[in-house]
């Protein structure tokens, strides 16, 4: 029999406010095997932690269940208390009274029931409890990082510093992100590239840091210090060790009216390409569906121009398979697409273009080479309106439920840019709220209404109506005024919102990270943790988690660094011992549960069994612990009931459901 | 194939041609409009008081009897159709309405939602389709410069009329292609034309009517086409305007049935 001792948390007035947490203790030490209860305002507080500590010596108690919050938050704290008074960590149960209770319930009464109902349960499962214990597992002394933007780069470049191993994977033919897209950056103005491409040469300059450009993460296994990775090399058609960078293949290429995904599709580039100037590596790749030699045969003009030979036909995708203790993701975002909002004419006009279009219109290696003009007929605009929140704080299903957070900060810097430049130009923003919380970033957007003299008008636009002219009529309405307004307007930019890249379902898919409904990935903690991803081993970098403008950016890459440091400077981990195992009298080797494990734990030996006196070989299920990671897939589809997860066995299960129901 | 038909009151009156021009049209594209027996006027407006059931009447019992007859339900004007797709879509997802509309009505079997509601437009693009159309087409409208003009009533609350995208819309290009004509497409197609506003402030509608034809009239357009009676009305009150026609009247024309139509 367990002694067990319940010790119920107020939690302030979290817990103590919905729930009578006296009646709770009174009630819990009626429970069978409780031998002491007691409750506390704070348990987790290292009072409350020593009064545990004092009762487990008093009551030589071999069982404990906390009533408290989440075992999210607290479990390994609770566990961490038990085991430095003595007690095996695994013989703590928490019943969660706060999150599953007193924060959803109104009713004191009916809560406080239910307090009482998930700790008879807790109780019920404490009284089959068994010690268990924690094995080891190493931890490869390399890391991971998923997408080549400024977040990977920063992330990488401090993981490097502190002397880790670290490989950068993006996907496209060069690192560098959205923030080599970018002209000017807020609030400092000064020129992307100029920031960005001293980070880029560092990294590919790092003796720590492998870059597989044009490469993509095929399958990922293991865990926490322990992942095996295959990454998909594409092939480049050009080997990297024997190209020099000349440029020449690019300017003889034959086939140059590819869109330019670099240029946001608003100028063309050769088949074989470097995506922009600066491009790290500066190795250039054949995009096999727009090259002439790969449609029809016939071509090779970049073989035959090539003085170093390096051109490769041949070349195949590579898989290379590579061990890390640490995946950091930073796969970055996108604009949305803007087929559902037609009512602004993008689709319709050359003139209506993305604010991410216009970065790359206002680049002096951009389509227009820096100068301002319509991509219509390359006229000078003289009015431009700036259409703010495009898609974000969307309340029906044409767009994003979210602030994209970024918009307000480069709407007020392109319209303060173009009036610097261009000062015969009027600059009208239309905006719902203008949001510019952040260093220095109120000063600047006052800067651009006060001394540039941009026109800011609080209100939506309805209606971009392109007119014979080629102007475009825009309609809207000035709120403060309650007035409509129509207004001819040369260009129109549209602060479109932003959102996850695409794939970055896949990529969560293969890390079993989870993701919210927007597709950004979800923190452990949204406070506490935030970029730590729930899975063990998976941290997170820059806007995949949520939109945040470069600062910001930086900073969770620095700290998302700092966390898989932290994780690679161990030598071992801790490995959770609640994993399946089977009985091996029970087993019948019916396969089921291999077929079922997701992590490819479960295997099958022959082996001698004593069943009742009969000996014979059977075939029988082994799980590896290693590899285990206590999903209990395969204890539900046992057909034999042979197969239990230990710390979560069916009888623990059963007990906690019969206490509720009784 | 056969369809059942709610004309609506002013398929009686004032714009009979585009009545006429239709059941011809349905004809020699080879299918058959069978007019409901006693329908009654929609209302003309989608009533919005939530607390108002007897202005949804006439339109259950025409969805009901449509339903009774086992056939989907085709209106022609847009009001009547705007009116006949929200209520029916009342019925399908509003509890409450369906319930009280249901105690009213006393049907032998309750109503909940069951009938299709398709515009003459939808039948020509979902049933025919434009590709039959071109087929059926024996005086191809070759030449003529021709502005779609949709109004609000068929496009929007985009969700329950599903009719087509309500800021982009290119159903009545697609048709008016099919007849061997340009269609011109200009932003105002899917502007308001003041609709009822034109009782009480006639100028209002004036002013929103004359913007459309200059718009159009700008990018080109010869003439203009709509499905509404209302929208037609208020268009020919304005200034300087542009031919307005029902869509059937060149879809006859194009299909070779025009005279006969109006015999």
């Amino acid at each position: 029999m367990q002694r067990i001792g319940v010790f119920v948390c107020h939690c302030g007035s979290n817990i103590a406010a919905t729930v009578d947490v006296h009646k709770v203790v009174e009630l819990a030490r009626l429970e069978p095997g409780v031998v002491h209860a007691e409750d506390y305002q704070y348990m987790c507080s290292e009072a409350g932690q020593a009064k545990i500590g004092a009762a487990i010596k008093e009551h030589q108690l071999t069982g404990l269940v906390v009533c408290s919050c989440s075992p999210r938050m607290h479990e390994a704290t609770f566990r961490k208390c038990a085991q430095k008074y003595g007690l095996n960590p695994y013989m703590v149960e928490i019943a969660n009274i706060r999150e599953h209770c007193s924060w959803i319930h109104k009713d004191m009464q009916e809560a406080t029931e239910k307090a009482v109902i998930l700790a008879r349960a807790a109780i019920a499962k404490v009284n089959l409890n068994t010690p268990l214990q924690a094995g080891e597992s190493r931890v490869t002394k390399r890391a991971l990082v998923i997408g080549g933007g400024i977040a990977g780069i920063q992330t990488a470049l401090d993981i490097a510093d502190a002397g880790y191993e670290v490989d950068i994977v993006e996907k496209t033919p060069s690192i560098g992100g959205r923030m080599s897209q970018l002209d000017k950056t807020f609030p400092t103005l000064d020129c992307s590239a100029c920031i960005l491409t001293p980070k880029m040469v560092d990294a590919a300059g790092h003796e720590k840091i492998k870059i597989y450009t044009y490469s993509e993460v095929e399958k990922v296994s293991g865990f926490v210090g322990d992942f095996t990775v295959d990454i998909r090399k594409k092939a480049r058609s050009v080997d990297a060790d024997k190209c020099t960078g000349c440029g020449v293949c690019q300017e003889k290429c034959p086939s140059k009216k590819t869109l330019s995904e670099f240029n946001r599709g608003l100028g063309t580039r050769s088949a074989i390409y470097t995506p922009f100037a600066q491009a790290i590596p500066n190795v250039p790749v054949i995009d096999r569906d727009a090259c002439i030699k790969f449609k029809t045969g016939k071509c090779g003009v970049c073989e035959k121009v090539c003085q170093a030979g390096a051109i490769n036909y041949a070349q195949q995708d590579e898989i290379i398979t590579e061990k890390y203790g640490a995946i950091v993701v930073a796969t970055g975002f996108d604009t949305i697409k803007l087929d559902k909002y037609d009512e602004y004419a993008y689709s319709q006009s050359k003139d209506v273009i993305t604010s991410l279009e216009l970065e790359r219109v206002m680049n002096a290696a951009g389509p227009t080479k820096g100068h301002l003009e319509r991509l219509s007929d390359g006229k000078a605009p003289k009015e431009i309106v700036f259409i703010q929140c495009v898609g974000s704080r969307c309340s029906d299903d044409r767009g994003k439920p979210y602030c994209s957070k970024i918009c307000c900060m480069y709407t007020a810097k392109h319209a303060m840019l173009i009036r610097d430049k261009y000062p015969d130009v009027n600059v009208t923003v239309f905006y719902i709220d203008v949001r510019t919380p952040g260093k220095n970033f109120d000063e600047f957007y006052r800067r651009a209404v006060e001394e540039y003299g941009v026109n800011y008008i609080k209100g939506q636009v309805g209606k971009v109506a392109p007119q014979p002219d080629g102007s475009l009529l825009v309609q809207g309405v000035d709120l403060l005024d309650n007035k409509q307004i129509k207004m001819k307007a040369d260009m129109v930019v549209l602060a479109t919102a932003i959102e996850p890249n695409q794939g970055v379902r896949n990529i969560a898919t293969m890390l079993t990270a989870s993701i919210d409904t927007n597709n950004f990935l979800t923190e452990a903690h949204p406070k506490l943790r935030p970029v730590e991803s729930p899975t063990a081993g998976v941290f997170l970098s820059g806007v995949c988690q949520g939109p945040k403008d470069i600062p910001e950016t930086v900073s969770q890459a620095g700290a998302a660094a700092v966390k898989v440091i932290g994780l690679l400077a161990k030598d071992k981990l801790t490995t959770n011992p609640c994993t399946a195992k089977a009985d091996e009298l029970l087993c019948n080797g019916c396969s089921n549960c291999a077929k079922v494990c997701p992590y490819g734990a479960i295997t099958y030996e022959t082996c001698l069994v004593n069943d009742h006196g009969i000996r014979e070989e059977r075939r029988i299920a082994k799980v590896n612990n290693a590899l285990c990671q206590g999903c209990g897939a395969c204890t539900v589809t046992c057909p034999s009931g042979a197969m239990d997860l230990q710390g979560f066995s069916n009888k623990q299960l059963l007990a906690e459901v019969d206490a509720i129901c009784r | 194939m056969n369809f059942s038909y709610y004309p609506g009151c002013t398929l009686r009156n004032k714009a009979k041609e585009l009545d006429a021009y239709a059941r011809a049209s349905a004809e020699a594209l080879g299918f058959a409009l069978q007019e409901l027996t006693d329908w009654q006027c929609c209302g003309g407006v989608y009533p919005l008081g939530t607390d108002e059931i007897a202005t949804k009447l006439a339109s259950v019992r025409a969805l009901a009897q449509a339903r009774d007859n086992g056939q989907d339900l085709v209106t022609l004007c847009s009001a009547c159709h705007h009116v006949l797709k929200r209520v029916n879509d009342d019925m399908r997802n509003n509890a409450d309405i369906r319930t009280r509309a249901n105690n009213y009505m006393m049907l032998d079997t309750p109503y909940a939602g069951e009938t299709k509601v398709l515009h003459f437009l939808e039948v020509i693009r979902d049933v025919i389709g434009f590709e039959e159309l071109k087929k059926k087409v024996v005086n191809p409208l070759t030449g003529r410069k021709i502005g779609a003009y949709y109004g609000c009533l068929l496009l929007r609350p985009g969700k329950v009329m599903a009719f087509d995208d309500p800021e982009n819309p290119k159903l009545l290009e697609d048709f008016i292609r099919a007849l061997g004509a340009e269609p011109v497409v200009y932003p105002y197609r899917n502007e308001c034309c003041g609709g009822y506003i034109s009782l009480k402030e006639p100028q209002m509608a004036e002013n929103m009517c004359s913007n459309i034809h200059k718009n159009a009239a700008g990018f080109g357009a010869e003439c203009l086409i709509t499905a509404c009676p209302l929208c037609r009305y208020n268009l020919n009150k304005a200034e300087n305007n542009l031919p307005v026609y029902y869509f059937t009247e060149l879809l006859a024309e194009a299909l070779g049935v025009k005279e006969a139509a109006l015999k």
